[in-house]
């Protein structure tokens, strides 16, 4: 029973990584008042660009003789995916912020893009590389679980918190730094009042237009982080067409049950992380398992209705989210 | 303050809004906008070591170039424009409708629990008039939960029926894998439609087609001419406003958004028993999320929207030509959907808007606004609705 508690958890944690990053850039994003529905768009090209990225490092090395590096390549993969993510989100940014196209088209639009992106270039690299895009072992490994001397021998804490790759540990990291950035610091508070209201923000000095391009930008890197874990550890290191197939909407989802908190993501994140993988492990008579993918979503309907209900603006979008701020429009 | 300080604090670009857009002028930046694109989209092509121009030749060709593709094309159009049609009209109320997928999905399965099993019992006609009454039904039930919260408590209707969409396909993979799955089929799949269960096909295509047509015309009559459609766009405008006009405003979002799931909820039928003639896990060919675009870059306008739709329907199916040809991966359609409405997103502002550069105070027509030329010139009409009203969201 412990053991199969273990296992559920351990495969939680892994699933929910992904939704994780997806869902604390999307956070970022949203409270600066930027609605950015283009997650998953942001997540594809992600995926693509950071498995192109180590797949290319690693040709290069073969080619001049020298050995490949996991660490480098995993390196290559975070920086290359961070970059394609933020190009994505940059496209919005200066459609929404400067252009002042609508946030849901724009972002929709981005979606269809990014999807195309990773799609086109998934399959023309493969053609190229004659059949499939594939890394070699020396990438795979960099995001094999680890092994922490010491910790990771501890009975049950061992597995259950010490054993897993490095991606897991970066998704924490992202999450309590942005707590605190959000919540501890001067910038933070800067950046949810530009997102609460970008009116009284902007009287006070601060300039919305800059808080929301850079909260838009590093936002939609986290996100393109969150695609490659996709394209590198749950389909271990193969483009397969397609791979991130609604994680992002469910990133989404997951922002409006996190309540906007990234530490509350962290939690829910193993929660949708674990209705995702709970059909393969248990098996609830009478309980169909397409009736579990529907919990996530199920779910978060009802947290958006009780929120609403109880008028709570403490677990609410920020006020200014899905807006566009034209100070000449001010009333 | 000194001038010269003042000078300095102005802003190298500034945007000042147009007070009169020109429909020509508008038109001729659309124009550029979409060549733009297509120079974009034409250098992807070139670095893939294709000639841009024979690739969109044969883009055209394979959409448009016999009449097998252009029955293709057309069936690639209906359930993109009636779709476009029953999201504009949510758009016009500000109502942001991305639940267009799960309409459709609970419009098909809806029709399929007639399709399916009362196939033997009721004569054809009867029986397609109960799918298409059905499969309406429960696209304008799915449309009008998230309406009913949102006008009672304001609930975001933006991630509600982006929520509702997945729960419908949760539904439909649920049905193919248990309940409707085909007898004797190992693999997850729902049944074959029976032939009588079918639409006729009118020179080629299912009379959807002609169904859709109409209900542009219908649309225009209903945006412009009609109580209802007025009352859409007072309560889109201002729901304060509607509310001293004495309009009912909850009524009109509940009936708005049912009639918007329902005409979805036709789609669905329309896919269900005039091209697919199953429900699969894409039935929607993600037209909901796609008819959002069409929609928006139509402006809600009905008739604009069967050019965009046309054109997107064209090339989507022209990429599927350019795949066959030139090995270019089909996904192609999507990344040129995207670098095209990318620009033209773009372009709206700039027939909004004007750039002015530092030091140069923009020329305001004295005799054509009769602004002093003392106000700014976004401040001229104070009377003409807010062009930002059309631009931000509810």
């Amino acid at each position: 029973m412990l053991d199969l508690a273990t296992t559920l958890t351990m495969a939680a944690v892994l699933a929910g990584t992904p939704l994780l990053l997806g869902a604390l850039g999307e956070i970022l994003t949203e409270r600066s008042g930027n609605l950015n529905l283009g997650v998953e768009g942001m997540m594809f090209m992600g995926a693509i660009t950071g498995l192109l990225g180590s797949f290319l490092y690693e040709q290069t090395m073969v080619s001049a003789g020298i050995e490949a590096v996991g660490f480098v390549s995993a390196l290559v993969a975070l920086v290359m995916s961070f970059a394609a993510g933020a190009f994505g989100a940059l496209l919005y940014g200066f459609l929404t912020i400067t252009l002042r196209a609508n946030q849901n088209v724009t972002g929709l639009v981005l979606t269809i893009f990014g999807t195309g992106f990773a799609n086109f270039f998934g399959e023309y690299a493969g053609l190229k590389a004659g059949g499939y895009v594939a890394v070699s072992s020396v990438t795979k490994s960099a995001f094999a679980p680890l092994h922490i001397p010491v910790l990771s021998d501890l009975p049950v804490l061992g597995p259950l918190l010490f054993e897993y790759n490095w991606m897991v540990y970066f998704a924490l990291v992202v999450a309590i730094v942005m707590a605190v950035f959000l919540f501890k610091t001067r910038f933070g508070l800067k950046l949810r009042s530009v997102g609460e209201d970008p009116a009284a923000a902007d009287a006070a000095g601060i300039s919305v237009s800059k808080y929301r391009y850079l909260a838009t930008i590093i936002g939609g890197g986290i996100c393109g982080t969150g695609g490659m874990y996709m394209s590198m550890v749950t389909t271990s290191g193969v483009w397969v067409h397609g791979c991130v197939a609604g994680y992002g909407w469910l990133a989404v989802a997951l922002v409006i049950f996190a309540t906007w908190s990234p530490v509350r993501g962290v939690l829910v994140a193993a929660i949708f992380g674990g209705l995702m993988i709970l059909r393969m492990y248990i098996s609830i008579p009478g309980l169909p398992i397409q009736i579990y993918e529907m919990l996530p979503y199920l779910a978060t309907i009802l947290v958006l209705i009780i929120t609403s209900v109880r008028q709570s603006r403490k677990h609410a979008m920020p006020a200014g989210t899905g807006l566009n701020y034209f100070r000449e429009d001010r009333e | 303050m000194s001038l010269k300080r003042a000078e300095k604090k102005e802003p190298l670009i500034r945007m000042v809004k147009r007070d009169d857009v020109s429909p020509r002028r508008a038109w001729a930046y659309r124009g550029i906008a979409f060549v733009l694109a297509l120079i974009t989209g034409g250098l992807l092509i070139l670095a893939l070591g294709h000639n841009p121009l024979l690739v969109y030749r044969d883009m055209v060709v394979g959409a448009w170039g016999s009449p097998t593709v252009i029955r293709e094309t057309v069936k690639l159009t209906v359930p993109l424009l009636v779709t476009a049609l029953a999201l504009g009209l949510a758009f016009r109320m500000k109502f942001w409708n991305i639940g267009g997928e799960g309409q459709i999905m609970v419009g098909a399965i809806a029709a399929g629990a007639f399709g399916f099993f009362t196939a033997d019992i009721f004569p054809s006609p009867l029986l397609i008039t109960l799918m298409l009454a059905a499969g309406m039904l429960a696209g304008g039930i799915y449309g009008f939960i998230p309406a009913y919260f949102k006008a009672n408590w304001n609930t975001n209707e933006t991630l509600f029926t982006l929520m509702l969409n997945y729960v419908a396909l949760a539904l439909i993979k649920f049905l193919m894998n248990g309940p409707w799955k085909a007898s004797g089929s190992s693999f997850p799949k729902m049944p074959m439609l029976a032939p009588a269960a079918r639409l006729q096909q009118v020179l080629g295509v299912h009379w959807g087609w002609i169904l859709a047509l109409v209900l542009v015309v219908a649309a225009w009559f209903y945006f412009n001419k009609t109580k209802h459609g007025f009352e859409v766009s007072i309560v889109g405008n201002s729901r304060d406003t509607a509310r001293y006009a004495g309009i009912n405003v909850k009524r009109v979002i509940m009936r708005t958004m049912f009639i918007s799931g329902a005409l979805c909820g036709l789609v669905g039928v329309l896919q269900f028993a005039g091209t697919d003639y199953t429900i699969t896990e894409g039935i929607t060919g993600y037209v909901g999320f796609t008819a959002i675009i069409v929609a928006w870059l139509a402006k809600m306008n009905p008739y604009g929207m069967v050019v965009v739709s046309v054109f997107m329907a064209m090339l989507e199916r022209g990429s599927n030509t350019i795949h066959t040809i030139y090995k270019i991966p089909a996904s192609a359609s999507n990344l040129l959907i995207g670098i095209i409405f990318f620009f033209m997103l773009g372009c709206e502002f700039f027939i909004r808007y004007r750039i002015v550069f530092r030091g140069r105070t923009p020329a305001v027509p004295v005799e054509l606004t009769g602004n002093t030329g003392i106000m700014p010139a976004s401040a001229a009409s104070p009377f003409e609705l807010s062009e930002s009203e059309e631009a931000g969201n509810a």
